[in-house]
């Protein structure tokens, strides 16, 4: 059967097919599609887990115990999981164990370009890049019977193209694959120095062997037309150079891409005229056909960073992209993206944003929106977690000089769960004056609504035990902690009041669904009256003076002709924040 | 020989919805077909942009610079930002119909009035006001289907099998306002 699938829909059925047992991963665009999918996809025991070391490491358990087992994320999330990666590929596995990573060229929805490909070169793992998703289908299915035969983790390495486009894939059956008896061996699983002096040598003489198997891959492969221009490229770059140079030159197609096959790469340099080398972020395959004694064209005379597509190369290559249409763009005006009509983290950031001598150091979720317009309310953004921790470092410096500047770090929740509870418990140890938010709505919003240990269920719907924020914050040792319905501004303008002078860290928890989720049964009892209601402008009591519009809501706009402000009634959802700014209370709320 | 269909809009408009439907109708009609969107930070109001490639073999997902031979707009202001993407002859589908930018709505920048003007001056232009045809029908969000059936009028694939399409994606609650709409889409089209 054929069907259109997206390169994340084709990896879970290629690891469904291949007899996959279990999987875990951290929602992280573009990668989260994946076990989205594999949820649905009995047996698989699919799980989100709180972060992506926990789900390698689940998966690397699942391995032990015998059965097929994939650990899936986005390329930040790969240095999340790194610890146990390394050591992973010492061991090997007991069942075949995938590992993806979905790196972003171009940066559609990251905090920068890492090139993961460098993962496998440095903890020596086998890796494969699929250019379409009927690739990703095979090469999923072919990475497990890889993983089992050279007993070793393998990285499956997708970008976002990759992830995100739909190509039309030839759907196989499943094949069980057996749970594989578990044996306890010191020798192979327990990483003491004895032990891994040993596995460090064998993981060489298996190198060897890989670098043999990727000589004579198939997914190496070389297409010979016009031989006066060569191209070696890997994953969607492939296609990209395939349009632009059609015929008129031939192709290396890397598709096992560690360990290089670099007897192939010499014969076909060999082979052709001038060498392009093709490939997104750093310049990987180019640094190895030069220690082949080759001088490829690559970095920089292709960009160094960003997406590879057809207009890109085509610049660089002829100096303009395709012809356009003549216009001017003049009149085009962006659309920044926006925190949504209704979102309970709007007026946290309504309060900041008004706040002088604040350090916000932010994290990574929806309420980055926080950093832009109308609020200004993030100073920093670095990774997950790292709002508290960094946070509190800054907040021990100010403490130290007496400085006026006072810290707050704001956080969801759960990105709270994925790597700020360590953090705050530094904080609670360490004893800073760090003011942390913890932005509850209820759900992984960013990522597209991804269940998590806070929300009371599971990747498959089934009830969970939900994680009590308050008390998990008091047990690590915080003693002041609020919970705030963040749509009160007075409640949220008191707790701050309250906790911005306190010696000693302190949290704010603000309680509210994001307006986009789909409530669950105790959503419902708890969050009865949310989002029923809406807000209208009594047109006689408006000034016009739009003051309101500091709370950035999109359902709010300034009707010019009639001088006064306007509410979208499709989008508004009754949070009253707008009301609450009005000077001359002409912002209604109607009750449903 | 690949042809190119890039779907704008603005978040919560329904590209995607149309995007999927063209494919399934081209999968179905034999075609080679690829899709290509960007999720993310976009979805956040941000301007969206479905990318459909469909021919006897094709080669990239991604639609690039000066290669689209039809853009349909469900926006205005979104025609004027993505017709760099079109061939110089190459056709434009747009919607009469706009989305204030968050810099409008703050009274920041100012849409200007002269958008439709510059479209037709630059490009074969066909003109929708799919948001009065949805109206009529009864329900506004229909308005991305049709934009859908202007699409496949002109490109010219009015002939397949749209509204079983249609029926097998869409609520059974929503099917017959999603046929008329996308009905409606291809009678605008001369």
């Amino acid at each position: 059967m054929k069907k259109l699938l997206s390169g994340d829909e084709a990896v879970a059925r290629g690891a469904w097919q291949a007899g996959l047992r279990f999987a875990a991963a951290y929602p992280g665009t573009p990668s989260t599609e994946i076990l989205e999918n594999l949820a649905q996809m009995p047996p698989v025991r699919a799980e989100w887990a709180p972060n992506e070391k926990v789900a390698l490491e689940s998966a690397i358990g699942a391995s032990l115990a015998g059965a097929r087992a994939m650990a899936s994320m986005k390329h930040v999330g790969l240095n999340v999981a790194a610890d146990p990666l390394f050591t992973f590929s010492y061991t090997g596995v007991n069942g075949g164990t995938v590992i993806v990573t979905a790196d972003e060229p171009g940066q559609y929805s990251s905090q920068n370009e890492q090139d993961n490909r460098n993962y496998a070169a440095a903890a020596r793992l086998p890796m494969l890049e699929p250019s379409d998703s009927q690739e990703c289908l095979d090469m999923t299915e072919l990475a497990f019977e890889l993983s089992e035969q050279f007993d070793v983790p393998v990285l499956l390495r997708m970008t976002t193209r990759v992830c995100h486009s739909k190509s039309i894939v030839t759907l196989g059956e499943r094949t069980e694959a057996e749970i594989k008896p578990y044996q306890r061996n010191f020798a192979k699983y327990v990483c003491v120095p004895a032990v891994t002096q040993k596995l460090r040598v064998k993981m060489e003489q298996r190198s060897e062997r890989l670098l043999a198997y990727s000589e004579a891959s198939e997914l190496n492969r070389i297409e010979y037309y016009d031989k006066s221009i060569g191209v070696i490229c890997s994953g969607d770059c492939y296609y990209y150079a395939k349009e632009v140079f059609g015929e008129g030159a031939s192709y290396l197609k890397l598709g096992f891409t560690w360990p290089l096959p670099a007897a192939r790469i010499s014969e076909f340099c060999r082979q052709v005229g001038k060498i392009y080398v093709i490939e997104e972020n750093d310049p990987y395959i180019e640094q190895q056909v030069q220690r082949l004694g080759f001088q490829p064209i690559g970095k920089p005379f292709f960009p160094p960073y960003g997406e590879m597509t057809c207009d890109v190369l085509r610049t660089a290559l002829y100096g303009a992209p395709l012809p356009t249409p003549a216009y001017s763009r003049g009149d085009v005006i962006n659309r920044p993206p926006t925190l949504c009509a209704g979102c309970p983290h709007r007026g946290f950031f309504y309060e900041i944003g008004r706040r002088k001598d604040v350090l916000i150091a932010g994290d990574i979720g929806c309420y980055t929106l926080g950093s832009a317009k109308p609020y200004n309310a993030l100073d920093s953004c670095i990774c997950m977690g790292a709002s508290i921790s960094m946070g509190h470092g800054a907040a021990q410096v100010f403490d130290s000089v007496k400085a006026k500047t006072r810290v707050v770090s704001v956080i969801g929740d759960s990105t709270f769960f994925h790597t700020g509870v360590n953090s705050l418990m530094g904080a609670a140890y360490n004893q800073s004056s760090v003011v942390t938010v913890i932005l509850d709505n209820r759900i992984t919003g960013m990522t597209g609504h991804q269940d998590n240990p806070g929300t009371g269920y599971t990747a498959d719907g089934k009830h969970a035990p939900a994680i009590d924020v308050e008390a998990l914050v008091r047990a690590l040792g915080i003693r002041q902690v609020r919970v705030v319905d963040p749509n009160h501004l007075d409640e949220v303008r008191q707790a701050l009041d309250d906790f911005l002078p306190l010696e000693e860290p302190s949290v704010i928890i603000t309680r509210w669904p994001c307006a986009l989720k789909k409530f669950s049964a105790e959503d419902k009892a708890e969050f009865a009256q949310a989002f029923r209601d809406k807000n209208r402008v009594d047109e006689d009591k408006c000034i016009g003076c739009k003051l309101c519009l500091k709370c950035g809501c999109p359902a709010l706009s300034y009707d010019a002709q009639a001088g006064s402000m306007a509410i979208d009634r499709l989008q508004c959802l009754g949070c009253n924040i707008c009301a609450q700014l009005c000077p001359k209370d002409a912002i209604i709320k109607e009750e449903a | 020989m690949t042809s190119s269909v890039l779907l704008v809009g603005v978040g919560g408009q329904g590209t995607i919805l149309a995007s999927k439907l063209l494919t399934e109708g081209l999968m179905q009609a034999g075609y080679d077909v690829k899709m290509s969107e960007i999720h993310g930070m976009s979805q956040r109001g941000g301007a969206v942009s479905s990318q459909v490639r469909y021919g006897e073999q094709v080669l990239s997902p991604v639609i690039e610079l000066g290669g689209a031979d039809i853009l349909v707009s469900f926006e205005l202001m979104e025609a004027l930002r993505w017709l760099e993407y079109l061939k110089p002859a190459g056709r434009l589908i747009v919607n009469d119909f706009k989305i204030a930018p968050m810099p409008v709505v703050s009274s920041e920048a100012v849409y200007s009035d002269n958008i439709l003007a510059q479209l037709q001056a630059a490009a074969d232009t066909t003109v929708i006001d799919a948001a009065a045809i949805a109206r009529e029908l009864g329900n506004p969000r229909v308005m991305n289907i049709v934009l859908l059936g202007a699409a496949v009028k002109e490109l010219g694939l009015a002939g397949l099998g749209w509204e079983q399409i249609i029926r097998d994606n869409v609520k059974p609650a929503f099917t017959e306002v999603n046929i008329a709409a996308f009905q409606a889409g291809l009678a605008a089209v001369q």
